[in-house]
């Protein structure tokens, strides 16, 4: 082919091995007892079926904050197969310009592999979105916006393999 | 070899490095489009693009007929969270220790 088409991709992809079942890791990302105690430790709500809503908490440590809302993350569920796929519409709340630029589109893929390990894929298309594209790549980290997707499984690693949980 | 083992290799070869940064440029590129900056045969360049997929730093998904190309920074992130972070925090605790017995001298 002499012709190379440069296509803008805004979708940004993110997968992590994990010593863990489905189901738990799962549980980690849908149940707010668990999702308080790894990535921006707030508390998720989700109506687990197509259409139902999702609400993603600001942490006690942000709301420290007073201009800090209640809903840091909201969104739609779309899809729902426990415990292998979630996807999800998300829209960060917690910034005007951000929340302006829309929903944006989340899916959590789980499969079981060999040797008790899971692998988690986050694929996040950040269509219309670049701002938040440049809080979930984790290049705000200096200005105290967090390190993103790359942060939240890290340490969603940690917690499901060692019990630790590094929220701060 | 463990996770960290096949990332250390990964990062140890210039050609690999040149490909993560491209995709940190601008992710989720084909081959043909990779292929296209490197002065190598596309042979050569599904080797690199296979010894990065398996040490996690690539993920690749199909859009259509396309397979396209990701960086994926997780493992880098978890070397970083397992390791830098606890050789800078001790380094952040011998500074603290040397103010506290600097400032109880003065």
């Amino acid at each position: 082919m002499s012709t190379m088409t440069e296509t803008t991709v805004t979708t940004q992809v993110y997968r992590v091995y994990i010593k863990a079942t489905p189901q738990a890791i799962w549980d980690a990302i849908t149940k707010p007892e668990w999702t308080e105690r790894y990535g921006y430790g707030g508390r998720a709500e989700y109506d687990l079926r197509p259409g139902g809503a999702y609400q993603g908490y600001t942490s006690d440590a942000m709301r420290a904050n007073p201009d800090v809302p209640d809903v840091g993350v909201d969104g739609e569920v779309l899809e729902v197969d426990a415990p292998r796929r979630l996807v999800q519409t998300w829209r960060m709340a917690m910034d005007d310009t951000m929340k302006a630029q829309g929903f944006t589109k989340l899916t959590y893929d789980i499969e079981e592999r060999p040797g008790g390990l899971s692998r988690l894929t986050v694929t996040h298309e950040l269509d219309g979105a670049p701002l938040l594209a440049g809080l979930m790549s984790g290049e705000m980290e200096d200005q105290g916006a967090g390190g993103g997707w790359s942060y939240v499984l890290s340490s969603l690693k940690t917690l499901l393999e060692t019990g630790e949980s590094f929220v701060h | 070899m463990t996770d960290d083992d096949r990332v250390f290799k990964a990062l140890a070869d210039p050609t690999r490095r040149f490909l993560l940064d491209r995709l940190y440029a601008r992710d989720g590129r084909t081959l043909t489009e990779l292929e296209s900056e490197l002065e190598m045969t596309r042979f050569g360049v599904m080797k690199h693009l296979r010894l990065l997929e398996d040490a996690g730093l690539v993920v690749t998904q199909r859009s259509g007929r396309e397979k396209l190309h990701f960086l994926n920074p997780v493992p880098i992130r978890l070397i970083h969270d397992r390791w830098i972070d606890k050789y800078t925090e001790r380094q952040v605790a011998a500074l603290a220790g040397l103010k506290a017995e600097l400032e109880e001298q003065g």
